[in-house]
Parts: C-alpha cells; structure tokens; sequence
C-alpha cells in the first residue's frame, strides 16, 4: 500500500467527524485540499526539495489520531511552572492541536486584539478568518500542506489589529502528549495588520515516550509598516517527528524577523516561504541547529522578492555531533522589476565528528539588473589552532570545544530582539553542549521544570 | 627549572630538532637566536606540547616532572606559557570569558578556590594596566581586529593573569613598532621574579636591550651549536650569523 492510501481512507471515513468537531471556516478549505492530496504523493529523496528528508518513509507509519476530539487530561498550567526571570510573556498553552482555554491568563491586552483557539475565533469572526485562512499554504504544491489542511481542526489564532502595538511578547508553549503512536495536525494563523507590532514566541515540547508525527501550517499576514517577530524553539524528543510549513506574507515596509532553533529533536523539516509583496518590506531569516545521535534537521527557505526595494538576511548556522545530519537549501527569487533588492544569504556549519552530514544548497535567481544579492556557504570543523590557542591557557579540550561551539551559534541567538529570551537561550544553548539536555523534560523555557 | 636531553623532534615525519640540551635555572632569562627554518619555533610549540610535533628521542623534565607526559593544558597548569609568534583569533568568544576559563582551570588543578566575578573583574583591571591594553578589549573577542601590536600585547597581558614561571616569547618583537617594543618588553619585566624563568625567541638584539638574557645560545640546523653571555647577542647583531655556520663548518 502507498503512504497515501491510509490518509486518503481516512479522510473519506471520518470527513463528517472531523468537520463536526472544527470550524466553517477550517472546514471550507477541506475538498480541494483533499482533491490535491489524491493528485500528489508524499515527496520522496527523488524530489529535489527533499533530497534529504525523506517525507514518505515517515508518512507512512500508522498513527493514531484524534479527530473525536477527545479531552486529554492535563492541565498545562500545572504541569509547566514558569518562572523565567525578566521574561515575562503572555502564556499559552496548546496541547496537541487544541489550544488550552481553561485558566487563561489576565493580560490585559487592549481591546481587539484576539488570541486564542482558531476553531472557537473563526466561529465568533468567520468574516475575518475566510479571507485570511489557507490563503498562503497552498495545498496544490506539497501533499504536507494539502493533509495538514484536510486533516486540522483546531489551533492558534493571533491577531493585531492595525496600528496596535503589543508590548508583552506573547508565548504559545505545544506540548505533544499521547500514549500510544501519534499523529498531530497543528494550524496557526497569524494576521498583523498595517502599523501593527507584535512579538510571538513558540516552544514544541514532547511529554511522552511514544512516538510523535506533528503537522504543523503557519499561515503570517503583515500588512504595511508592521513590525513582527517569531521566535521557534523546538525541544522535542528522538522519537518525534515535525514537519512545520510557515508562509509569511509582507506588505510595504513591515518588518519581520523568523529565529527557529531546533536545539533537541527527533527528525524536523521546517520549510519556509516568504513572499516579499511591497516595496520596502524587510525580512530576517535566521535559524540555528544543534543536532547528534542520529537527530536530523533539514530548514528549506524561499525568499520571493516580488517588488522592488526589498531587502532579506539569511543566517543559518548548524552543529551537528555523533551521525547527526543537517540540510539547508536557501533559495531566493528576485522577479523582474524587483530593482534596489539587497539580499544576503549565509548558511555555516560545524560537523564536529566524521559521521555527521551537512547538506547546503544555495540557490540565487535573479530577474533584475540592479540587485545586490550574495551567499556563502561553509562546512568545516573546529578550527584547530584556535583549540590549541586555548589548551595552552590552560583550559581543557573538551572545554576548549564547547567554548568554540558556543561562539559559532552565538551569532544567531544575538539577533534576537527579546533581551530576556537571548539570554535564556545563551543559557540553554551552553547547557545543551554539554549534554544536560538528553530529552524534553518540560519547558526548559522556564527554571521551573 | 628546565633540563632538555637530546631531544629529537619532527613535523611530517621530517626531522627538525636533532638533538636539543638545554638546561634554565630559576630566575635565569635565555635567548634563541637563530635564522628562519632553524627549529626555534620548533622547540617552543614541542615544549607547550603542540599536537602537530612528535618528539622521538629525548626528554625534557621541568621542575622534577616529565613535560612529554603532560597533556597542552596541564603543562600551562604546571606553569609554562607561550607568547605566540602569531596569536590566534577566535571570533565569538570574549576576552572576559576565555581568560575566567583559563584562570579559574588553573585555579581548579591547583586546588585553588574560584574567583568570583567581581574578584575576577578587578585581577583584569590590574593586569592590563601592566601593558597598556584598552579596557575596550574585554568586551571583543579574542585578538579579533586587534593590531599586531595589541595582539602582542594581550599575550603579555594574558602572561600577567595566569603567573606563569616559565614563559616562552616566540618573536614577540615582530610587527611591534618602537613604542609597543617598549610596552611589551617593560611589562615582561615587572612579571619577573627570582623564581620565573623565560625562553625568549628572537632574531634582533633590540628586544634583548629592555630583557637582558643571562644566557644567550645559537641554534643552527635543529643543534645548538653556540652558547655565550649578552655579548653574543651583540656579535651577532653586527656580524650576523655566517661566522658561526663558519666555525662549525655547516
């Protein structure tokens, strides 16, 4: 049997259900998307795009779902005590796909801003949502968005109305908890209207040993002269598996800025799409992995600068230890007419032992003459003189290699613009390379755990 | 404080060093001379314990302990320091944080208690006044934009935080203009003591002006070939080094 042959079944036995217990304005998007998923496959190693990751060999496991929406008995804000000093965010909870509304904080956000489960909130704004929702994640292109889109009935909301400025950053803390095989369809929409600012902050956790295929659409709108940042850290287990796909669409002159960690995982594909759409919109891209055992991280980015004036970063960095393995494929478009676009791609990684694997594909195409676009790429090891440098002050060579380390990503976690958060993560960083950090043992975001 | 026996060593399977005796007495500061390709960085990256050198005949005992046994870090532990000739950059790591490192392993080894940072703070306060070195510095990393003169500066600077009694100064005269020469050579000696010794590589008498060597020695095709008092140094300032290759018929 293909991969595909369990879903589509499913799909036609529990349609009915899966609607029942979601949203008009989720369920809407649900035929096509199906009607996509019978036309394509899962990717396999064939397909350029995930040469590296192999979508249909993890597809095809059996897992168990929850489309009945049974309640999972746990109460998040028992289980995860957070006390981060300094950092004080607005604190959410999503447990699986379903967002945690019992016991939700007082935040004292001002009036129109709206928060919280995306079934509930496209019920009470379905006007709002339908022109938003699975406008992005296009179910024609990759059978993952298309099964995300069939398959999710819950999930996070966030939205900013114009000219609002949120000051608390806001953190939405996934908790994967099951006890048999499971699969978890996630969806986030994220709307930052024109003037509007906003900081977001996700954490993925793994509370149980089974193992775990996790979904997941991210679907950002900012609209001109908007400033938003998402933070993603992912601290799951060796036995979960993420596919995260994250669309952001910038109108003229907003501000973005995308830091996804992947500091303990099982396998993670996160793919990224970012549409540039008005002129003098800016994006920051960076992300950072640190991966050994035989953990596997593959971020795959596409910048799309559609009009002029645009300006992109990119920063990837990558440690990968043990048989750990990393790709990276950075690809940027620069259409025609897109002049005055600047655009700087850097991907750098560390293979630290002879079995680790880095994969990095650059990828430029530009339309226009008057552009300023560079990349790099470097795989390499720890730089020896400097080692040496080192043990001849007298610090030891495994201290002198984690000192090292630690340098090489701290360039990524520095541009994160949440002091509190930068040096939460400086913390978790040095404390996962030194191998205090074997598994998931809550939300190491907070002391507490 | 250092005796070195017939020691042999070879980079690449290509023999450098073909037979070093050498013997430094406590408080005693000796000079190599020597033209380029001799072995005199050799002999300093063997003692400091480079992983790239493999002795293959000899022994070096410093303070009663076998030096070949010791792993790079236990030799700066035991006392020895090494001025790099070519002091090596390492972007993202701050100078603050390489030197707690490096103070507070040698406070460990020797059963010392840990600085706290506030202690830690004024010890750099105090050492960098020694040398000159721009406060600036502790926030950058190490040696990374630094001029040659301020990276040559920060290995003396680095000499004053851990004490070394032995310290080696391969070419620390190098790239150094007339003033940073002063800095440099003034700043080795307020660390000197009765108890320090030093091995000071060099192929000009200027610096051997501020450090004055009791003993100065020849090292000529991985021999030392030629040993005299300050005055040799002199010579061969003004006579340069074919006289000596002369005399042993090389």
């Amino acid at each position: 049997m293909n991969p595909e042959q369990q879903y589509i079944e499913l799909f036609e036995q529990c349609e009915a259900m899966i609607c029942k217990h979601s949203a008009e304005v989720l369920n809407a998007p649900r035929a096509r998307a199906f009607a996509d998923f019978k036309q394509l496959s899962f990717p396999t190693r064939k397909i350029e795009a995930y040469k590296y990751t192999d979508a249909a060999k993890l597809f095809a496991p059996d897992y168990g779902l929850n489309l009945n929406r049974l309640d999972i008995p746990v109460n998040p804000y028992d289980v995860f005590k957070c006390d981060v000093p300094n950092l004080s965010t607005a604190l959410y909870f999503m447990v699986n796909d379903r967002f945690y509304g019992k016991a939700l904080p007082k935040n004292n956000f001002p009036a129109g801003l709206l928060i919280g489960s995306l079934k509930e909130l496209s019920t009470q704004y379905p006007d709002l949502l339908a022109k938003y929702y699975g406008k992005l994640g296009d179910t024609s292109k990759d059978a993952i968005v298309a099964l995300n889109t069939m398959l999710a009935q819950d999930g996070l909301l966030l939205y900013v109305p114009k000219g609002m400025a949120v000051e608390k950053p806001i953190q939405l803390v996934n908790i994967l908890r099951a006890d048999v095989n499971f699969m978890v369809n996630r969806r986030v929409l994220i709307i930052i209207e024109d003037g509007a600012q906003a900081r977001l902050l996700m954490c993925d956790h793994t509370m149980d040993k089974v193992d775990f295929l996790a979904t997941q659409v991210i679907e950002v709108f900012v609209g001109a002269g908007a400033t938003f940042d998402l933070y993603e850290l992912e601290e799951s287990t060796t036995s979960t598996t993420r596919f995260s796909n994250l669309y952001v669409h910038q109108e003229a002159d907003s501000n973005v800025l995308v830091n996804g960690i992947t500091l303990h995982n099982g396998t993670t594909r996160n793919t990224t799409h970012v549409t540039l759409a008005g002129q003098g919109a800016h994006i920051d891209l960076c992300g950072m992995a640190i991966a050994d055992k035989h953990q596997h991280v593959d971020n795959n980015t596409f910048i799309d600068h559609a009009v002029n004036d645009c300006t992109s970063n990119e920063l990837f960095k990558y440690v990968l230890d043990d048989s750990a393995t990393g790709a990276f494929a950075g690809k940027v478009l620069v259409r025609e007419g897109a002049q005055h676009t600047s655009s700087q791609q850097t991907n750098r990684n560390l293979c630290v032992t002879r079995q680790a694997r880095m994969y990095t594909q650059p990828q430029l195409e530009i339309y226009a003459d008057d552009v300023k676009c560079s990349h790099g790429a470097t795989v390499g090891q720890l730089d020896e003189s400097a080692l040496f440098y080192m043990r001849q002050r007298g610090i030891g060579e495994k201290e002198a290699r984690l000192l090292l380390m630690f340098a090489f990503v701290g360039e990524v976690i520095d541009t994160i613009r949440l002091d509190a958060l930068r040096d939460r993560l400086h913390l978790l960083v040095d404390k996962r390379f030194r191998g205090e950090m074997g598994k998931c043992q809550g939300c190491t975001m907070c002391s507490g755990k | 404080m250092l005796e070195i026996k017939d020691l042999h060593a070879s980079i690449n399977g290509k023999e450098i060093l073909k037979g070093i005796n050498l013997t430094i007495r406590d408080g005693e500061v000796h000079a190599l001379m020597g033209q380029n390709g001799a072995g005199k960085s050799t002999l300093s990256n063997v003692l400091v314990g480079h992983p790239a050198y493999e002795v293959t005949k000899g022994s070096i005992i410093f303070n009663g302990k076998d030096l070949l046994e010791m792993s790079p870090e236990d030799r700066a532990h035991e006392g020895i320091f090494l001025s790099f000739q070519h002091p090596v950059e390492i972007p993202g790591v701050s100078m603050v944080n390489f030197m707690r490192a490096a103070v507070n392993e040698q406070r460990k080894y020797r059963g010392q208690p840990l600085l706290t940072a506030s202690e830690f703070l004024k010890l750099m306060r105090e050492k960098r006044a020694i040398v000159e070195l721009d406060g600036k510095l502790a926030n950058r990393s190490v040696n990374e934009g630094f001029s040659g003169g301020e990276k040559k500066r920060n290995e003396i600077f680095q000499m004053a935080m851990l004490e070394p009694t032995f310290a080696i100064l391969d070419e620390t005269d190098s790239g150094l203009d007339v003033d940073a020469l002063r800095i440099v050579a003034e700043g080795f000696n307020k660390l000197r003591t009765p108890e320090t010794s030093a091995l000071v590589i060099t192929h000009y008498q200027r610096l051997l002006d501020y450090l004055k060597p009791d003993i100065v020695h020849v090292l000529l095709n991985g021999r030392i070939v030629k040993t005299g008092g300050p005055d040799l140094a002199q010579e061969i300032e003004s006579r340069g080094f074919d006289w000596i290759k002369k005399e042993v018929n090389e």
